[in-house]
């Protein structure tokens, strides 16, 4: 089991099958998307499979490693692993792709501009790309899955959109092209650097992770690379193209693009950003926090103020990934687990909200709340399902998203008690955002032109349930999610040199205290 | 179940907690059968509207029936080994961080555990009858095991963030329910609002739980109480004033108040068992709980009186203008709650009294509602006094189970209210005179807005609207009322007669301090007595004397403020929702025009004008396409040849 290379299968898979479904005649569009819930099942099988023989308490920092080399002359290899963090998020993509399938079963058809056949290889392109980019445990060919995961975007929006389809397809990747830009000289600095240092120049995390560069280098590379996650995760000021994006894409895209792709950019702040500069992070942080603490807020006040489902969707999770990054760059174990906890899960209810409001368009034409109202009586079941994925979104108790959002307040209040006191106001904004959006959609009477709209079909139940299910249950038990999580958060962050946080006051097992700290 | 085996003590009070064993091994079990009703309610579809109802109340008997057993079993315990906990698998356990779904089940859970399923098991049954023609009614008994399941882990959990899940779980539960009858807009819009308003309470649950993780690096009951004598005392002050900012929202006082009457929209068993009853009182459950943390700091015990005291006020004279029956017994849960937070805020004086007053009105104000609600289902749901009038002959079952009621809430002897709420006159008489004068003259106006009610409701003309044909309610509805009206009569003297409650608290919450009153406590109560029978007098020369007029007059500027609420929602909406409303539409702007709006410049500029930008945009994605092929080949064809080389 050992030898064999399933991060490479897992990879590779979809871009074969990709290359299949794309050269389907005219006329094979069913088995089209046959193929693409097959593989997408077999690749959630697969990575079944590999959390299974995952060990968490492995001293390795990455399991089941691949390393050839690629381009000798750059010291470019072809190196996968994966440590929990990783794991767990090509577990989400690999979770959420034969669900967005299915929902979106005959999205494509509906355009009727462009084959079938094209959007779901687009798809499984883009399965593969994400594989890549959370698996790559050499920098180049990060950049190189980061780089060409937009061209899948780029086209399931522009091609398979809808409104300023076309608009939002560019700014995309205007936005992303910038940031990849700067990612890449930061990049080749790094290279030059760690020629210096290393005497060989080199991609390989394993040996950048901790490499001696001096500070003002560091805060010029630690620049170049959170810029490009910033734009990409998204963060404010930078974070206009994601609601663009999101009116444009079909459920499917949203779902994939917010859900999964973005945590890329979150990913690598924890993965790359910390442990690689780790002295201009720590000098950074407090920027960071406060760009982090203003998405937190700014996003749900925006989001209070939208007309449109999905763009309302989008504003709440740059909400959200301001959550993400205060966790992250709080430098504390709480935070650090709870951040990659909030990752899971908010994908897991985002894509409840993106494919709940993408069956509600698909019955309306609109994705406009006004275009809606009274859905409960005429369908009640999608009300439900809308109304669960809204409480997800809310980070209800008793779904993962709490785990995620309350772990993240904890441990970024010990390092930064201001900030995370402001972030707070954000449980009351994300009980505004989306009961305000619910009750419009779906409370009152049944409007006129929602009187006829039918309730959920079996396959859209068969798509929803599982995101109901896995909601719940890491709602309910977290536990081994954190199991496998804490380790790799826990070595990202010993990068970080900063004083741990201890409590004031230490309880023992016996009752009895210890004044000012001092017990692990 | 196995549990852990740890034997603690806290500070607070002299209990050991000792491992569940035996049929304390079940206290997991009473969560779950309401919670497994929900689930299969919520998700079995239109087939479970025939069982489900049943199914629903049954599994709350069953909870009740194995917490009775429990609480016999306690009883059998010496009194300071009654701490029983159970720690059933680890939540989310991070570095030395951990938090456990565990229970505590002691004599003050017990409490709980015995009202929400007695109490909460009769308006489920009285609810099969009151529901038995909505086409939903799954859902809503879905929505009350859900609702039940949530109470129980509140009062149940030994650390405060599984408090908080159910704590969430109880106004998510409350949400559903006032909105049960969403189609119209105006119930959809008094759902949202409880729980907004709930929610700006959690802030103060949220922090409180961040700071006790950063303090004593736990969040269990255990170790924050026996840490916090260690802490410094602004933590402890904060700890407090952010325990009392979450009752504050939960229990509807003030500044946090104003849900509590739109959340009458939901249907009346509802209003009985969650807006009267239980849910309601989770901010009293939480200080109480709390005691350790409130027994520390003066500061915090102050701020919790200061809010008993106003809204026990708040509520009485909001109650006398009210002509909604349910509004106007709404204001008084929120008074008679008052009553409780003020005793818990005297600390170990008033612990006792608080719960004590907590459980007598967990009956009578149940029974009240239960009553309304009877009313109103024989006189097709109006709602408006006004249009009552003599219906003790056509109801009589629920008039002399309601009369029960009456009696009981403002405190004739020997009724249940009485005992209660005479023990928290006594004990804020004796702290602070101001606050004894303050608690007298709400059980006056108490008395008065209540005859009010009887009278208007039960006594006078037929005002009736035409079509009215007021019947006696079915048997499932008049039973759990006479079952409740019997609590009402006996449980005040059960509980007070020798020290019962006082003694069976004692390991919580320490000892009843002793106080010194000026005058002698008979005295006082024959002063408190007084001033009742002067309200129920004002208020019969005013309502039996004369005729009730059908229009509402227009009365005098105190009526009319105490009619809008003393304007609560006008302040809300000028101090938070309308600037609140700027912000976004302005922030929404900001976005578009400023934010965006200096990306979409600095493309153009790089374009070389917009007119060339949006030549550039025409759509033609495979052009795009194309040259992004270029670029890609490009890269990799370089690549390839210094691989080559």
């Amino acid at each position: 089991m050992n030898d064999f290379p399933i991060l490479t299968t897992l990879g590779v898979l979809p871009f074969v099958a990709a290359l299949v479904v794309a050269l389907l005649p005219r006329g094979r569009e069913l088995l089209a998307k046959q193929i693409t819930l097959g593989v997408t099942l077999v690749m959630f099988a697969l990575t079944i499979a590999m959390a299974l023989a995952f060990e968490p308490d492995s001293s390795q920092t990455f399991q089941f490693v691949e390393s050839t080399p690629w381009i000798k002359q750059f010291g470019i290899s072809y190196a996968v692993g994966v440590d929990g963090t990783a794991l767990v998020l090509i577990a989400l993509a690999t979770f959420l792709a034969p669900i967005v399938v299915l929902a979106g079963w005959n999205d494509a058809d509906e355009t009727g501009r462009h084959r079938p056949q094209t959007y779901f290889a687009l798809i499984l392109a883009l399965m593969g790309t994400i594989v890549y980019v959370f698996a790559a445990t050499d920098l180049f060919l990060f950049y190189v899955a980061f780089e060409v995961m937009l061209i899948p975007v780029y086209f399931l929006i522009g091609m398979f959109g809808r409104g300023q389809r076309t608009y939002a397809a560019v700014k995309f990747l205007l936005y992303s092209l910038l940031g990849g830009l700067l990612l890449l000289a930061a990049l080749i600095a790094l290279y030059v650097v760690s020629a210096d240092e290393l005497g060989a120049g080199t991609f390989d995390w394993n040996l950048l992770a901790g490499m001696p560069i001096d500070e003002d280098t560091q805060k010029i590379l630690f620049a170049g690379f959170f810029f490009a996650f910033a734009v990409k995760a998204p963060m404010f000021p930078v974070h206009t193209w994601l609601p663009d994006a999101a009116a444009s894409g079909t459920p499917a895209t949203n779902t994939l693009l917010v859900g999964v792709l973005d945590k890329v950019a979150t990913f690598a702040m924890l993965r790359l950003v910390l442990p690689i500069f780790p002295d201009a992070s720590e000098w950074a942080a407090p920027f960071v926090v406060l760009l982090a603490v203003i998405s937190i807020v700014y996003g749900a006040l925006v989001a209070i103020g939208q007309t449109d489902m999905n763009r309302l969707i989008a504003y709440t999770s740059v909400s959200h990934f301001g959550f993400i990054i205060l966790g992250i760059f709080a430098f504390t174990e709480i935070a650090g687990s709870g951040a990659v906890v909030y990752m899971l899960a908010h994908g897991l209810s985002t894509a409840a909200l993106f494919i709940g409001a993408g069956y509600l368009l698909q019955r309306r034409g609109s994705s406009l709340i006004q275009a809606f109202g009274g859905i409960q009586r005429v369908a009640p079941i999608l009300a439900g399902f809308f109304l669960f994925a809204g409480l997800s979104g809310l980070a209800m108790p008793g779904m993962a998203s709490f785990v995620g959002e309350l772990t993240v307040l904890i441990g970024s209040y010990q390092r930064w008690p201001v900030a995370a006191v402001i972030a707070v106001v954000a449980i009351v904004l994300s009980a505004l955002y989306i009961l305000i959006m619910y009750q419009r959609v779906a409370h009152g009477p049944a409007t006129d032109g929602v009187k006829t709209v039918r309730d959920v079909v079996p396959r859209e139940i068969v798509a929803f349930a599982p995101l109901i299910v896995l909601t719940v249950a890491l709602g309910v038990f977290p536990k081994p999610v954190f199991e496998v999580v804490n380790p790799s958060v826990e070595r990202s962050i010993s990068y970080v040199e900063v004083d741990p946080v201890e409590p004031d006051v230490v309880v023992d097992d016996a009752g009895a205290t210890t004044d000012e700290g001092g017990s692990d | 179940m196995s549990a852990a085996p740890v034997l603690l003590t806290s500070e607070g009070g002299q209990q050991v907690l000792a491992p569940a064993t035996g049929v304390f091994d079940l206290t997991w079990v009473l969560i779950a059968l309401p919670l497994l009703g929900a689930i299969v309610l919520l998700a079995g579809g239109r087939r479970t509207n025939r069982v489900g109802p049943v199914l629903a109340t049954s599994l709350v008997g069953v909870s009740f029936v194995i917490g009775f057993i429990q609480f016999l079993t306690m009883l059998s315990e010496p009194s300071d080994e009654r701490a029983f906990v159970q720690s059933l698998f680890e939540w989310a356990p991070i570095g030395s961080f951990s938090v456990d779904v565990g229970f505590q089940l002691d004599p003050l859970s017990m409490c709980f555990v015995l009202l929400i399923t007695f109490v909460g098991g009769l308006i489920h049954l009285y609810s099969i009858g009151y529901m038995a023609d909505d086409p939903d009614r799954r859902l809503f008994f879905g929505y009350l095991n859900l609702f039940a399941a949530s109470m129980l882990l509140l009062v149940l959990a030994n650390n405060y963030v599984m408090v908080y899940v159910g704590w969430e779980g109880v106004g998510l539960a409350s949400y559903l329910l006032i909105g049960f009858w969403n189609a119209k807009p105006e119930y959809a819009t008094a759902a949202k609002k409880a729980f907004v308003m709930n929610r700006v309470g959690d802030i103060g649950m949220s922090l409180a739980i961040m700071l006790m993780v950063a303090t004593f690096g736990t969040t269990a009951f255990t170790g924050v109480f026996a840490g916090v004598s260690e802490a410094s005392s602004g933590v402890v002050l904060a700890l407090g004033l952010l325990l009392l900012l979450a009752a504050t929202g939960k229990s509807a006082q003030m500044p946090l108040q104003a849900w509590l009457g739109d959340a009458m929209a939901g249907p009346t068993p509802v209003s009985a068992l969650i807006h009267a009853a239980t849910m309601v009182t989770a901010g009293v459950y939480l200080i109480v709980r709390s005691n350790p943390i409130f027994d520390l700091s003066d500061g915090a015990r102050l701020a919790v009186v200061l809010v008993g005291v106003l809204t026990l006020l708040f509520g009485a004279f909001v109650g006398t203008a009210k002509d909604d029956i349910k509004k106007a017994l709404a204001a008084s849960t929120m008074s008679q709650i008052g009553y409780m937070v003020l005793a818990a805020g005297l600390g170990p004086a008033g612990y006792a009294f608080a719960i004590f007053h907590l459980l007598t009105h967990g009956f009578f104000k149940a029974h009240l509602f239960l009553g309304a609600g009877s009313v109103m289902h024989g006189m097709n749901d109006e709602v408006n006094m006004r249009r009552y009038g003599a219906l003790r002959v056509a109801l009589p079952a629920t008039f002399v189970t309601f009369f029960i009621g009456y009696l009981a809430i403002i405190g004739i002897p020997p009724f249940a209210g009485f005992f209660s709420k005479d023990k928290i006159i006594e004990a804020a008489m004796a702290d602070n005179l101001w606050l004894g004068l303050g608690a007298i003259l709400g059980a006056g106006v108490t008395a008065f807005y209540m005859t009010r009610v009887v009278i208007m409701t039960f006594y006078g003309d037929q005002r009736w609207a035409d079509e009215a044909h007021p019947h006696e309610s079915p048997r499932t509805m008049t039973i759990p009322m006479i079952l409740l009206s019997l609590g009402s009569i006996a449980l005040g003297f059960v509980l007070w007669s020798g020290n019962r409650i006082v003694d069976w608290l004692e390991p919580v919450v320490g000892p009843e301090e002793e106080h010194e009153l000026a005058i002698s406590p008979l005295a006082l109560t024959g002063i408190i007595l007084l001033v009742v029978l002067i309200g129920v007098a004002i208020a019969i020369s005013m309502y039996a004397r004369k005729p009730v007029p059908v229009q509402a007059p227009v009365g005098s500027p105190l009526t009319k403020a105490a009619r809008k609420d003393f304007y609560q929602d006008a302040v809300n909406e000028s101090v938070a929702m309308r600037p609140g409303q700027y912000l976004t539409r302005f922030l929404v702007f900001f976005d578009n025009r400023v934010v965006d709006g200096a990306v979409n410049a600095t493309a153009a500029m790089f374009g070389g004008g917009s007119a060339r930008l949006r030549r550039w945009q025409t759509g033609f994605v495979r052009s795009y396409a194309l040259s992004m092929l270029g670029g890609a080949v490009l890269v990799v064809g370089v690549l390839v040849l210094v691989a080559m080389s």
